[in-house]
């Protein structure tokens, strides 16, 4: 198998691999660099347990060769915090909504909400729902993770209050 | 019998006990014991630092890929691996012949029947392991499978259950001595006779075939393990997606003969079980070999296709159901007969006496007169399973069966689904109840549950809604359903897995400094564990449950016991940390007692210390007994240094919580697309240690219900080609096909249980299908329709919608 040197940038630094051409980036990622955050749960690229920034943009790394972001800029989950390790607010919107239970699909989760935040940082409950909904969760059937991205909207817009819950909270009617 | 009733919300932190409110908290003020608490596991999780299986990286690690039968029955002629020995990255080949020389092709099931490890005479389901290959990289071992060349002879496949027993059949099973059939085994509960006299008696006798179709837990993480052996030592440690890990240890040195102090498997962060991880599959064997063959740690990982078509199913059932009443309502008797579907060999995961788990409790939450089950199950060309997918030991089916009869029989008599039930409720004052095929319900308290549920959804309001959108000919439905569950095997003198009793172990151990550690045979596999468990410590000893670390999943470190499935954590393992708590307190009051100076009966426990009763100054907190259980001090006679305990809970029953789920459904009268718009969940699972954990339990179960009842289905072609082998056809719901859940909770303790603690984690899997289903049979009323089978998809629903409804298989 040719194999082929690759040059990229993850979470800020510059790596060089020698690498086989047929290299999927989540496997770069995951065997080459030890960056395990990132987690492999289909072969049809339906989950999203796989997804990382490439450039900016949320990508399935299960359907991106390495090769292909040779030159270009990763991030990752282990890239979320902040330079001290204080934790990004989707990280604690998370936390403090329960958005997650076995935390497989949560890394891919947190990387489209935060690239959703970016852009519009005011979503509505059926926004965030469109953003995450190339992304599979087994264990928390959405409402908390939808939760959660609602609760870091607030938290960097000024306006979560004490009692956040009663805006989050589920209500009667729910969404159709 | 206390209820207590009340509406989850993000933040909504009743305790549920003593209704005391305890406000948003923050992790540095919460509250010491149950209550809300957010969880120490996600610390990890959000920053990516979870460790799975296949994050494992060891020096010298080979990579392990399974080549798979195309065929679902057929004759292996030949294997010839030559080609793929010669791959310069290939270590190993092994093969079902070379397999058959170690003794170790065929491996016991959870059932007590067997199971290829690698087929040698022939394959028996598509996507069987026929070889396996350890090569230096992942990639390099799945081109080596390319390069395998085995020669089948076609067979043909039985792949309709109805149609298995039949003379014709071809007897898949020729392995077992003697086997001219695909009979694999019968079961009956109940009383036929008295069940019988009832039908005869009854106004009214409704019956309908009910079929819950083949469907897939798929953790988000498929199954997959890392072998070390060692060979200087002897010792093999496996690092394993198990939610069994002691089970597992246990029947791997009775197949590999291996002694088992030489054993450690180690289940680390699992991402999802779903009870598709309590088997022991040929892939682990595979890197079990893998690591003894060539001395280096072997990893296999499966691909979702894998994971799909070979690990564990769950259902398959076909149930003729049968239930007998009066003109006016009052139900008599359920019959059932019913043909179980479990693939090429039993793999069911349950206790021995119950090759059909606890289906039994067929019978509800209804207090009737008789019942009477009839089972056959068979085999077919289809992979093994059945019990998996938050079933509680097939009780996923039994509820489906009793609540759409149940509706059914609500449609011929014309009176409305709640009041239905509402009449037939079995009483609290007759809990505990034992049912009519022998189940012992610990308690209920039914009809507030029913009444709460009804009240979230405003239930009357929503049927004057549907009645005004049927007249404009929209097609609206409102689903009911009442469950109740049976969680937490149990009793050691009537269940165990291959001879081990279903006990848990728990040990805990505090530190001189106050701080603890308490060691679990569970498994957590997102469940919330490590927080749960050091809450239920921490109510019972005060010690904060930041202080206190939950060890579980390894097998070296941790108390035998059977792990987690079937609801089970809770009930058992819940029960002995409890237990275990107390015994530390126990020997705590003691010391104190010496620390003191006053007699132990002169002392009162207030919540994290002892006191001299009428002298609240004189009181030494646990952390200082800890201290002097380690110090120079005194200790009184016959107490020795430490602070710690061990216990093995069994359990004397089994838990049975309970729930009123109601659904409303729209659908598009154009495309019959159904819509889950709204969902009311209203659960009682006794006290409530954690209500933001027990929330996102339910919110993940409903999510389930939504797939199976709508879109979840593993089907095949005649062949017996699996045709939902991957994500692009076996359709899991995605943030747009569900709602906003809204839950509710009543408190009925369990009598039993030290802290009245009933199991919950499946409670809305098994429950939320048949209110879906019940939904859409009723939006479908207007059409004459009375019962239609899961999955209720677009092109299904629009048959039934036209007068064509399609069994599943």
């Amino acid at each position: 198998m040719t194999r082929m040197q690759v040059t990229m940038t993850v979470n800020g630094d510059e790596v060089t691999r020698e690498i086989e051409g047929r290299l999927l980036l989540v496997h770069f990622l995951r065997d080459h660099l030890a960056l395990t955050g990132t987690h492999w749960g289909c072969d049809t690229s339906n989950c999203g347990t796989c997804v990382v920034w490439l450039d900016g943009e949320p990508v399935k790394s299960c359907t991106v060769l390495a090769a292909m972001a040779g030159g270009h800029e990763v991030r990752t989950v282990e890239g979320l915090a902040g330079p001290g390790g204080q934790l990004d607010a989707v990280q604690r919107g998370f936390v403090e909504c329960h958005g997650l239970q076995c935390g497989f699909c949560t890394p891919g989760m947190m990387m489209t909400a935060r690239a959703l935040l970016d852009r519009n940082p005011d979503p509505s409950e059926p926004e965030i729902r469109e953003a995450i909904s190339g992304q599979i969760c087994r264990c928390t059937g959405y409402a908390t993770i939808v939760r959660s991205v609602r609760w870091a909207a607030a938290e960097e817009a000024g306006t979560r209050t004490e009692q956040p819950a009663d805006e989050l909270a589920s209500g009667p009617g729910g969404v159709s | 019998m206390t209820t207590v009733a009340g509406r989850d919300s993000a933040h909504d932190s009743q305790d549920g006990q003593d209704g005391r409110p305890t406000a948003f908290v923050d992790n540095d003020q919460k509250p010491c014991g149950h209550g809300r608490m957010l969880r120490k596991e996600d610390a990890r999780f959000v920053r990516g630092k979870g460790r799975y299986v296949d994050d494992l990286q060891l020096p010298g690690m080979l990579h392990l890929a399974v080549l798979r039968s195309p065929f679902a029955h057929a004759r292996i002629v030949s294997v010839d691996t030559t080609l793929a020995e010669a791959h310069p990255k290939v270590r190993l080949v092994v093969t079902g012949a070379a397999l058959a020389e170690q003794g170790l092709a065929w491996m016991p099931t959870l059932s007590g029947d067997v199971q290829a490890v690698l087929a040698t005479d022939k394959v028996r389901f598509q996507g069987q392991e026929v070889a396996f290959v350890v090569a230096e990289d992942r990639y390099a071992a799945r081109d080596a499978l390319e390069l395998i060349d085995v020669e089948y002879e076609a067979l043909d496949p039985v792949i309709d259950v109805r149609t298995a027993l039949s003379p014709q059949a071809p007897v898949i099973r020729d392995d077992l001595e003697g086997k001219e059939d695909n009979h694999c085994f019968d079961w009956e509960t109940g009383d036929a006779a008295e069940t019988e006299a009832a039908f005869a008696r009854a106004d009214v006798v409704v019956t309908e075939d009910i079929v819950y179709p083949r469907v897939h837990p798929a953790p988000m993480e498929t199954c997959g393990a890392v072998a070390d052996y060692d060979a200087v030592d002897g010792r093999l440690t496996l690092w394993s997606t198990t939610q069994a890990p002691h089970a597992h240890r246990t029947l791997y040195a009775i197949v590999a003969g291996l002694p088992e102090h030489k054993i450690r498997v180690i289940s680390p962060d699992i991402g999802g079980g779903f009870g598709n991880k309590v088997p022991i599959y040929p892939g682990y064997v595979c890197a079990i070999v893998g690591s003894l063959l060539t001395g280096k740690p072997v990893k296999w990982m499966e691909d979702r296709a894998e994971n799909l078509i070979s690990t564990g199913f769950a259902r398959d059932y076909v149930m003729r159901g049968e239930i007998a009443a009066t003109r006016d309502g009052r139900i008599l008797a359920i019959r059932t007969n019913v043909l179980a579907d479990h693939g090429a060999f039993n793999g069911t995961a349950a206790p021995v006496k119950y090759p059909a788990g606890f289906f039994g409790v067929f019978t509800g939450s209804y207090d009737i007169e008789a019942a009477y089950c009839k089972m056959t199950a068979v085999y077919t060309n289809k992979a093994p399973g059945g019990v998996a997918y938050a079933c509680s030991f097939r009780i996923t089916e039994a509820v489906y069966l009793v609540e759409r009869i149940v509706d059914c029989l609500a449609y011929e008599l014309g009176v409305d689904p709640v009041e239905l039930r509402l009449k037939n409720f079995i009483r609290p004052e007759q809990f505990p109840y034992r049912s009519k095929t022998g189940w012992v319900y610990d308690s209920g308290n039914y009809a507030p549950t029913m009444e709460l549920a009804k009240q979230l959804a405003g239930y009357d309001q929503l049927r004057a809604e549907q009645a005004e959108k049927r007249a404009r000919g929209e097609v609206m439905g409102i689903g009911v359903a009442f469950f109740t569950e049976a969680v937490g095997a149990g009793p050691r003198k009537d269940m165990d897995i291959l001879g081990l009793g279903m006990a848990d172990g728990c040990e805990l151990r505090v530190h001189p400094t106050g701080k603890a550690v308490v060691r679990l045979s569970v498994q957590t596999q997102g469940q919330g564990h490590e927080t749960t468990f050091a809450q239920i410590v921490a109510e019972e000893l005060g010690i904060p449950p930041q202080d206190i670390d939950v060890v579980h999943g390894d097998t070296d470190q941790t108390p035998f016991g059977l792990g987690t499935y079937g609801s089970r954590s809770t009930p058992v393992s819940g029960a002995a940390a409890a237990l275990v708590a107390r015994k530390v307190r126990d020997k705590a009051r003691l010391i104190a007692s010496s620390m003191l100076e006053v007699s132990v009966a002169d002392l009162e426990w207030a919540k994290g210390s002892f006191r001299v009763t009428g002298d609240p100054e004189a009181s030494v907190t646990i952390q200082d007994i800890a201290m002097r259980a380690h110090g120079a001090g005194d200790l009184p006679d016959g107490v020795e240094g430490g602070l710690e305990a061990q216990i093995c809970y069994n359990p004397e029953n089994l838990t049975y919580p309970h729930g009123a789920y109601i659904c409303v459904v729209d659908i598009d009268p154009g495309t019959a697309k159904v819509t889950v718009r709204r969902f009311v969940a209203v659960d009682d699972c006794g006290t409530r240690i954690n209500p933001m954990i027990i929330e996102g339990q339910v919110h993940g179960g409903l999510t389930d219900g939504v797939g199976m009842a709508l879109m979840e289905m593993i089907s095949f072609d005649e062949d017996g080609n699996c045709l939902s082998g991957s994500l692009m056809d076996y359709l899991i719901p995605t943030s747009l096909e569900v709602p906003d859940w809204e839950t509710g909770f009543t408190v009925t303790p369990s009598p039993h249980h030290p802290i009245g603690a009933k199991g919950v984690g499946e409670s809305a899997t098994v429950g939320s299908p048949p209110a879906i289903v019940n939904a859409v049979v009723d939006a479908l009323k207007p059409y004459g329709i009375r019962h239609a089978d899961m999955p209720l998809t677009p092109s299904r629903v629009w048959e039934a919608m036209n007068g064509r409804p399609m069994p599943p298989i």
